[in-house]
Parts: C-alpha cells; sequence; structure tokens
C-alpha cells in the first residue's frame, strides 16, 4: 500500500497550530513512517515551487491552519487546493476566522493609522505606510497586500472537512490523523476531532436549573470551581460551543470563549449563544433579550470570538 | 543593477524574505530584510473588555503565548491598580520559569544545536536534530521531548492548557496549586535542572573544546556592537517576570534604568514602506538608520543582552556559568552574537532552579491568589522578558475596563534593527565581485538563527534548518545564478 501524501500550511494565524501538530511528541516519529510529507513549510525544506511543480490532486490530503487575511494566504490556499484531493481547515482561524478575523470589526485604514501612527511610541511624522510594492533607489521591493476583511478558508476556496479548536487539543490532532491513515472518511464538510455535543455535556461542573439576573464580569467574581460559571452569572461559551477540547478552561476556573465554533447544524455561534443566555435568564420577548444584550459587555467579541468571520454577520460596517 | 533574493529566511515562505542589491563593482549595495505580514491586535483589541486581553494577545503567538499571557495580565494589574497576593505571584512566575525552559530547550536542540553540534560545516543533510539524536545518542533525544514536554506539564497544571494557556486575572491567578500538584512539579523541577546543567556540559565539550567553533564565536562577521536591554531584580540580576528595565551602552555602563510604566521616554519606532514591522530604537540616542555604536539608537534584547546589562544570576549554577562566560570571552559587554547561544544556555539553568525554588516554595500552594479589584480602571503598562527579549503590553480602558488604544513591542521587534544589520554585514563579508559565495546560505542563517527570530513562530519546528533560496538576476532581469539550500 503506497502511504498518503500528506501537506501542511499556515496562514494567518499565531502557529499555535503547529505546535499543535508537534505536541504530538514521539507520535510524530510514527507519523513519518505512515504517511509522506510532500509539504511543511514549518518543518521540513519544501518550497511553493515544489508544490506548482506537482501534477492537480497530488497531494492526498492538506490541513491548513490561518485565515485569509493578505493576497498570499490566497494564493497559496488557491495553491493548495488545486494540488489536493482533499484540503482540511485546520483549527479556529482556518474555520472561522479566529483571533485575526476580530479585525472584521475594524479595516485596513484604520489599522494602519493606528499601528503607523497613532501609537504613542510611532515616530512617523511623513506619515510612512507600508505598501505592497515599493521603488528603493535600489530596485522594487514587495510585501503581500494586507486586506479589510478576513476570510475563512471556506470562503476563499472549497473545503472538505473541518478541524475546530484554538488550537484543537493535542489528543483530538491524533484522532483526525487517524481518519485519514484509515481512510475511513466521513461525509464532505464533516466536523473531525470534536464532538457533536456541547462543551457542557463533558463540563465536570455542577449545572442546576438556576435562573440569573444578572451578568458579572470575569475580573469581578471568584468563581465557585465546582458550579456551572453561567449560573455564576459569569458568560460561558459552553452551551454554544462543541465540546472536545475536555473543558481545559474551565477546568483553570476560567470560563470557555467558543475556540471550538458553533454545534452542529447551528451557522451563527453567536446567535445560539444569545437563546441560550436568554433561557438562563428566563426572558423571551425581544425588548427582554435587547436589555440582556446591553449588559454583555462586548456582544461580538465575546460571542463570535473565534468565529466572526463564519458568523452571519462577518464583518461590522466600519 | 543586481538583486539577490532570499526568500524564505525562516522555514516559512512568505514570513520573512531578504533582498540583496548589488552595485555596479558587484559588491553589496544593501540588503533589506523584509517582514510581510500583519495582523492588526493593537487596532482590533479596541472595544473589547480588558480583562480579556490574555486571552486575545496570547493568541499573537502560538510558540510564545505564555510571554504575552503574562504580559497582559501584569498589564491588568497596573490598568486595575491591584496587587495580587504573594502567592499569586509566584505561581505566575513559576509558569514563566517552566515556559523558558521548554522555550529554550526547543531553540537549543531542534534549532540551533544543528549548527554547532554536527559542525558548520558538517553536510547539509546532516544538519537537523535526527542527526543530532544520532550523534548524542538516541536517550539524549528521548530526554529532549521528556523535558520539554514536562515543562509544559507545568504550565498546564497552572493555566489549564498546553498551548494557550487561560489561567491570568487582574490581581492573581485564576487557581491556586494543590499539594500533590505541588510535588509533581518539584519532581519536574528538580529533572530540569539535572538536564539544564546536562545541556551545558554538552555545549562545554561539543562548542567551547573545539577551537574552530570559539574562534566563530568570537570572529567579527557575528560582532554587532549595540545597546543592550533586559530586565534585572533590585540586585542587578537577570530576570524574566519582573524588575527595572536596564539599559547599557555599547562599552557596558548603564545609560538607563526605568519602570516598565515609562517605556514611551525610551524607546521609539520608525516605520518603513517595504516592511510591516517597525523599528524600535532608543528614543533618547536617536535614530541613525541600521548601524551600531555609541550614536546609533539601535539597541538589542536577547539572552545575550539580559547577562550583558546584568550584575549576574540569581540562582547558583547559573551564576557560575555566568562568570565564566564573561572569563572566557573577555569581559563585559560581549557583542558577538554567537554568544547568544551560549548566555541562552545559562538563562536555561537559572529558570530550571528557579523553577524549582518555587515549586518548594512553602507559599507556592497558599489558596489565596485573587485579590479582586476595587478601583476604576484606567491605563497600564505590562513588561516581561520574553525568550526573545523584552516585551511591553499597553492599555488604556474607559471607566468601565472597556478597551480604548492598545500599545505592543513585541519581544523580536526589538531585534528588528540588529538582525537587519547582522544580515547585511554577512552579505557584505561573503559576496565580493559579484561572486556569491555558497557559504553565504549558512553564513546569514547563522546570524539570523541567533537571535531565535520568532516572525514566523514556527521557526522552532523540527528539523532545524531553514531552506534559502537566493536568486541572482541580472540587471535585464534574467537569472544568473540560484543557489538553493535544499
Amino acid at each position: 500500500m503506497t502511504k498518503p501524501k500528506v501537506a501542511f500550511n499556515w496562514a494567518s494565524s499565531c502557529g499555535g497550530c503547529e505546535i499543535a501538530i508537534l505536541e504530538l511528541g514521539t507520535k510524530l516519529l510514527d507519523l513519518r513512517d505512515k504517511v509522506d510529507i510532500v509539504f511543511w513549510p514549518a518543518a521540513f525544506d519544501f518550497k511553493y515551487s515544489d508544490v506548482e511543480a506537482m501534477a492537480d490532486k497530488d497531494i492526498d490530503v492538506t490541513f491548513f491552519n490561518g485565515a485569509i487575511q493578505n493576497s498570499e494566504n490566497e494564493h497559496v490556499a488557491k495553491l493548495l487546493r488545486t494540488k489536493s484531493k482533499l484540503l482540511v481547515a485546520f483549527g479556529a482561524c482556518a474555520y472561522g476566522g479566529g483571533i485575526p478575523a476580530l479585525a472584521n470589526t475594524t479595516n485596513r485604514e484604520q489599522v494602519f493609522k493606528r499601528i503607523y501612527k497613532e501609537t504613542p511610541t510611532t515616530e512617523n511624522p511623513n506619515e510612512v505606510y507600508p505598501k505592497a510594492k515599493v521603488e528603493m533607489k535600489e530596485g522594487e521591493l514587495t510585501i503581500p497586500e494586507f486586506y479589510s476583511t478576513v476570510k475563512t478558508l471556506d470562503q476563499t476556496v472549497d473545503v472538505d472537512y473541518y478541524v475546530p479548536g484554538c488550537p484543537p487539543v493535542a489528543q483530538q490532532v491524533s484522532n483526525v490523523i487517524d481518519v485519514f491513515i484509515t481512510g475511513d472518511l466521513p461525509a464532505k464538510g464533516s466536523v473531525l476531532g470534536a464532538k457533536n455535543k456541547s462543551l457542557c455535556h463533558e463540563c465536570k461542573r455542577v449545572k442546576g436549573d438556576r435562573k440569573i439576573t444578572k451578568l458579572v464580569r470575569t475580573y469581578q467574581t471568584l468563581p465557585d470551581p465546582e458550579k456551572c460559571m453561567l449560573e455564576q452569572g459569569i458568560i460561558c461559551m459552553g452551551p454554544a460551543t462543541r465540546g472536545g477540547c475536555g473543558a481545559e478552561c474551565l477546568n483553570a476556573n476560567m470560563p470557555c470563549r467558543g475556540c471550538y465554533g458553533a454545534l452542529p447544524n447551528v451557522i451563527d455561534q453567536g446567535g445560539k449563544m444569545l437563546s441560550a443566555l436568554s433561557s438562563i435568564f428566563g426572558v423571551d420577548s425581544e425588548e427582554e433579550i435587547a436589555k440582556l444584550v446591553e449588559q454583555v459587555a462586548d456582544p461580538i467579541g465575546t460571542f463570535y470570538r473565534y468565529s466572526l468571520a463564519r458568523s452571519l454577520m462577518r464583518r461590522t460596517r466600519t | 543593477m543586481k538583486s539577490v533574493t532570499i526568500n524564505p529566511v525562516t522555514r516559512l515562505e512568505g514570513h520573512g524574505k531578504i533582498s540583496i542589491f548589488l552595485n555596479d563593482l558587484g559588491d553589496v549595495e544593501n540588503a533589506y530584510f523584509q517582514v510581510p505580514e500583519l495582523r492588526g491586535f493593537e487596532k482590533f483589541c479596541e472595544g473589547r473588555p480588558v480583562e480579556e486581553m490574555p486571552d486575545i494577545t496570547s493568541r499573537i503567538c502560538g510558540v510564545c503565548p505564555e510571554a504575552h499571557h503574562i504580559a497582559a495580565t501584569k498589564t491588568l494589574d497596573a490598568v486595575f491598580h491591584v496587587d495580587p497576593p504573594a502567592a499569586a505571584k509566584k505561581v505566575r512566575e513559576l509558569l514563566y520559569s517552566a515556559f523558558i525552559v521548554a522555550d529554550h530547550t526547543t531553540h537549543f536542540y531542534i534549532l540551533s544545536g544543528p549548527d554547532f553540534i554536527m559542525g558548520p560545516t558538517a553536510p547539509k543533510a546532516e544538519r537537523n536534530i535526527l542527526s543530532v539524536i544520532a550523534k548524542v545518542g538516541r536517550d539524549v533525544g528521548t530526554s529532549v521531548i521528556k523535558h520539554r514536554s514536562e515543562a509544559l506539564d507545568v504550565i498546564a497544571m497552572i493555566g489549564g492548557r498546553r498551548v494557550h494557556p487561560t489561567c491570568g486575572v487582574p490581581g492573581g491567578v485564576s487557581k491556586p496549586i494543590t499539594e500533590s500538584e505541588r510535588t509533581r512539579m518539584q519532581e519536574i523541577a528538580q529533572s530540569e535542572v539535572e538536564f539544564a546543567k546536562f545541556t551545558l556540559k554538552l555545549f562545554d565539550e561539543v562548542v567551547l573544546g573545539n577551537k574552530e567553533y570559539v574562534d566563530l564565536i568570537t570572529s567579527n562577521m557575528y560582532a554587532t556592537t549595540t545597546y543592550y536591554m533586559g530586565t534585572v531584580d533590585e540586585q542587578n540580576r537577570v530576570s524574566f517576570y519582573d524588575g527595572k528595565i536596564r539599559v547599557v551602552d555599547p562599552e557596558g555602563k548603564e545609560f538607563a534604568k526605568f519602570p516598565a510604566a515609562d517605556y514611551q521616554q525610551h524607546i521609539a519606532e520608525l516605520v518603513e514602506p517595504y516592511t510591516y514591522l517597525k523599528y524600535p530604537y532608543l528614543k533618547k540616542v536617536g535614530w541613525k538608520g541600521l548601524v551600531g555604536g555609541m550614536d546609533s539608537g539601535v539597541y538589542r534584547a536577547t539572552p545575550l543582552a539580559r547577562l550583558n546589562v546584568s550584575d549576574g544570576m540569581a540562582t547558583p549554577v547559573a551564576q557560575e556559568e555566568y562568570k565564566r562566560m564573561y572569563e572566557t570571552l573577555g569581559g563585559k559587554p560581549i557583542h558577538s552574537t554567537l554568544a547568544t547561544h551560549w548566555a541562552r544556555l545559562i538563562e536555561l539553568v537559572y529558570a530550571a532552579e528557579r523553577m524549582l525554588e518555587l515549586s518548594r516554595d512553602p507559599e507556592i500552594t497558599n489558596p489565596n491568589v485573587r485579590t479582586i479589584p476595587t478601583a476604576v480602571p484606567d491605563e497600564g503598562v505590562g513588561a516581561v522578558e520574553a525568550p526573545r527579549g523584552t516585551l511591553f503590553h499597553h492599555y488604556k480602558t474607559d471607566n468601565k475596563g472597556m478597551v480604548k488604544n492598545v500599545n505592543l513591542i513585541v519581544a523580536t521587534t526589538n531585534n528588528h534593527a540588529a538582525i537587519s544589520m547582522s544580515i547585511k554585514q554577512a552579505a557584505q563579508g561573503l559576496i565580493r565581485n559579484g561572486q556569491v559565495s555558497d557559504g553565504i546560505l549558512n553564513k546569514v542563517e547563522m546570524a539570523f538563527r541567533a537571535y531565535d527570530p520568532c516572525y514566523a513562530c514556527a521557526t522552532h519546528a523540527l528539523p532545524g534548518q531553514m531552506p534559502l533560496d537566493v536568486k541572482i538576476y541580472k540587471k535585464d532581469g534574467t537569472l544568473l545564478q540560484n543557489l538553493r539550500r535544499p
């Protein structure tokens, strides 16, 4: 049996998904016996030109992490789509936009103005800004074009499977890789490496049916480590988030921030969270729900922390 | 004019690029180092609840999330004017020490180790971690994986997660350490200390025992004369978690010593149109371009910089090693970029010893690890020593604690000018009359790698070798030569 050809790539992300793969530890060495790694810029010496030289669909499966935030991210996504039989959006950024997609609450001009002009340490009286193409006295220099709107991988190219998490936990990475080694593939579009139930199902905290009337922010209170965060008035994304991570944040006495993305058959993670919150508040009229939203310090940054690019809203007007 | 492009300089395409321009004589006219990536944290964090910043900013870097997490958490203490209980500070520092151990271990064995252990003239196919393991023994390889992983176990016990820990809150940490966790942490720390000592011994035997390497470390091609920056404790000893920031001049004299909150008086940043990364410099010296020396505001913030600004190390074995390094290399400050590797291992020993001290501290299991803030939040600065240099976070909020403004000076950024200079220096030393030596691939890489640059984060990954693609074009655009490092 020939070994499957596998590629890894990263776009706009922090590199944590690469570390998640390294977290396989000694199992990573076994992986090298089971698959033929044909492209992994973080770890092996392959170039884009090597990929360009491949026949179309030569790669069996590509794991792509990171959102699409500049022209190079887009170019590589399209290239790897052409060369791969299967393309997997790996991690929260490729899946839902992740933290970089919070940039969809602003735009390129505002980002540039803040970073290159307004920050207190920046000295830029001539208002110099980075440009995709610049003529220096010695010749031309180029850098990729920065986009105003961050996109998910599947808003850029066709995607076969999704792996959520920021980053995906090691055990789930291992499970996902096993799926491709055994070749026992689920339906196209499936989410792999996560559970089909909400995080609450694997959270050990005791949940009553207490209704709450007031929200508190994490810095304002010492949460009881045994009780449901929401029932203590702390926003926890658990009810609107897929399980599979082992509720690690909850075990550290911090609430879930939703990095494993929306539940099955839910398009909008934030919308689902709002309905979960309405229920725990015991409110259902539009007016009451509007009042509830007013209590949430930052609805967009809380309900869509890791999934703004994938939400119905995608971006806010700026 | 000919141009030479090295793309990528890290193992990751598109995350770092060098363009070298030759003049009509074929000598190096100029070299540009470009960082082609931007995400925009300073803008999109506006409007977020400030207490969420440790969670959000740790996503700046998945390799060193602990540095951002803890810097953000310290900034929250300042924003909310709250002083955490003593135990909470110790718990944070224990997590941080474990992080430095994991990060420095990874760098030495996986990234820079192959240069030294296999030798700078070894066949390229042998310059990777697998060959290192073959040379030093499989037991050592297993030990590297074990010690890196166990340091991450400590991080996960405190911060909940192995990547992107989540324990930082204003006024403390989210949960205390239990006695059984403490016992396990102490066992791990003991083993880390022995491992760190072993690593220094290995460096001694393989590198310092070999005149060829010592000559390389002390050669002029790798020496850059700059100011240095690092955090020190009350006795001017190296400190990662907290202290004052000290700057020494190129002769080693104290130039400035300031609390993090005063950073704006000392650091300014320049913008260039060809790169997304700014160039920080010492404001009181001024920007004189990409040059070193007393009149140029270029500074470095690296393991070597931290040792250069300090009077010693706070733990016994590290202190002995600190003295030995300066005795061997002829006193302070050391300007040789390659000595950064030695300095990093002395820091590894310190971090492991500090881990052990903290894990034995009777207060470390004190359940009182949080002070709930009561003051109105407004503004704060927090800094830590990240593995790659001093890291500053600065937030302003409204009176409800919603973020209004953010400024960040990320660790590697401090070294942006110096890295650019080191690259240009290596290129100038190796390219003459249009003759591009094959050695430039390796030599430029060694200059770059000493900084452990985190532009691409995954410069830490296997197998410790960067692919370099040097293309030399004639003025008419046709390819003259293509040197590739496979």
